[in-house]
């Protein structure tokens, strides 16, 4: 039997197993966080955004937030993108951890400060997405990160123009993880393309 | 009080004076704004990508720069614009994230651009002013009083073109 899914008309079943997907996903994702830092990271219960492009650029509290974004390709037999944003000043405190500093310490996000962001995206990414390879049965692979840190709307406008070509939606499966008292917080996204989340729902047996 | 009607991705607005349009964060997209300054009537279209072929299926115009810009001129010539006075001012078209290797999409926002202008010259609206390119994400605001176009970024400040 095939059924088509519609990501207009997704229903509370498909929508119940996109977030698992997710869950599982950053739930290993934070694990691999929780071991980079040596810390307790906590993880909220995960959303999944059925979005109007208009409506895209309010995620994340307001589209001109400054936020820092960490995207990857995603390629394999699934193919999207995914993505780490942390408001300013928890990629900031994010970074004076990972350095020794003190966690409020000034900080300027110079190339080295960069670059460990893009290895921390690049760890969180590789450790979300080996773990929906593990479930699934894909093969699913990351590329090279790339990082931004300026408007929200501007960043989170990236993977959904990729839906654009087809689609007048974009999914995003969303997933918040906290350290210490809301000290960090940030958001992995998981925006696969619309073939691919029809994929990943095959290849649980679910479509 | 000013109306500030926003503009949303892949959306666009046409309006009578004393409005004020805006669309916030442009990233790899593109804001093209047009006003007659006779009628003082303003337009603001929101694009996503830089034409209407690449798709499969064309459920909203105001994604594309081709659609989006010939939908946007009727809506302002049906609020009483005249087609002949209409000047247009753009920006967006960033490119948001570096990489080593090269991604198709990752130039979208030169191809915005670039596809942005073909259209208005193909269409002989004239480009009057633009803020194109880089690597930032910027907000915008038309007021309908002059036609001037604000754009605020992060690190560059705000400017009026």
């Amino acid at each position: 039997m095939k059924s088509e899914i519609d990501i207009n008309n997704i229903n509370s079943f498909h929508l119940d197993v996109l977030k698992e997907i997710g869950n599982i996903g950053a739930g290993n994702a934070a694990t691999a966080l929780a071991k980079l830092l040596n810390k307790r990271i906590d993880m909220k219960v995960p959303q999944i955004r059925v979005m109007k492009f208009s409506d895209v650029s309010d995620v994340l509290g307001g589209a001109e937030s400054e936020v820092v974004g960490i995207l990857l390709g995603v390629t394999g037999d699934i193919t999207g993108n995914i993505m780490f944003v942390l408001d300013l000043l928890s990629a900031k405190r994010l970074v004076n951890i990972l350095f020794g500093r003190d966690i409020d310490a000034e900080t300027e996000f110079g190339s080295m400060e960069t670059s460990a962001l893009q290895e921390v995206g690049n760890i969180l990414a590789g450790a979300y997405l080996s773990s929906l390879s593990n479930l699934t049965n894909l093969r699913i692979l990351s590329d090279i990160p790339g990082i931004a840190i300026d408007m929200a709307g501007a960043i989170l406008s990236v993977p959904a123009v990729e839906f654009g070509k087809n689609s007048d939606t974009v999914l995003y499966i969303e997933n918040e993880f906290t350290y210490g008292e809301n000290s960090v917080v940030g958001d992995f996204f998981l925006v696969p393309d619309e073939a691919s989340y029809i994929r990943l729902l095959n290849a649980l047996g679910v479509a | 009080m000013t109306e500030i009607i926003r503009v949303g991705m892949a959306d666009l607005k046409a309006a009578r004076h004393p409005a004020i349009l805006t669309t916030l964060g442009l990233g790899s997209c593109v804001g093209i704004t047009l006003y007659d300054p006779k009628t003082k009537i303003i337009g603001m279209v929101h694009i996503m990508l830089p034409c209407s072929q690449i798709a499969t299926a064309i459920t909203n115009r105001a994604k594309f720069a081709d659609t989006g810009i010939a939908d946007l001129l009727a809506e302002m010539i049906s609020l009483g614009a005249n087609r002949k006075e209409i000047v247009a001012k753009i920006a967006g078209g960033a490119q948001m994230f570096k990489f080593a290797g090269s991604h198709e999409t990752l130039n979208i926002g030169t191809r915005n651009s670039e596809a942005t202008k073909q259209v208005l010259k193909e269409l002989g609206i004239p480009i009057l002013a633009e803020d194109v390119g880089g690597t930032h994400g910027r907000t915008i605001e038309i007021s309908s009083e002059d036609g001037r176009l604000m754009v605020k970024t992060i690190g560059y400040g705000i400017k009026y073109i």
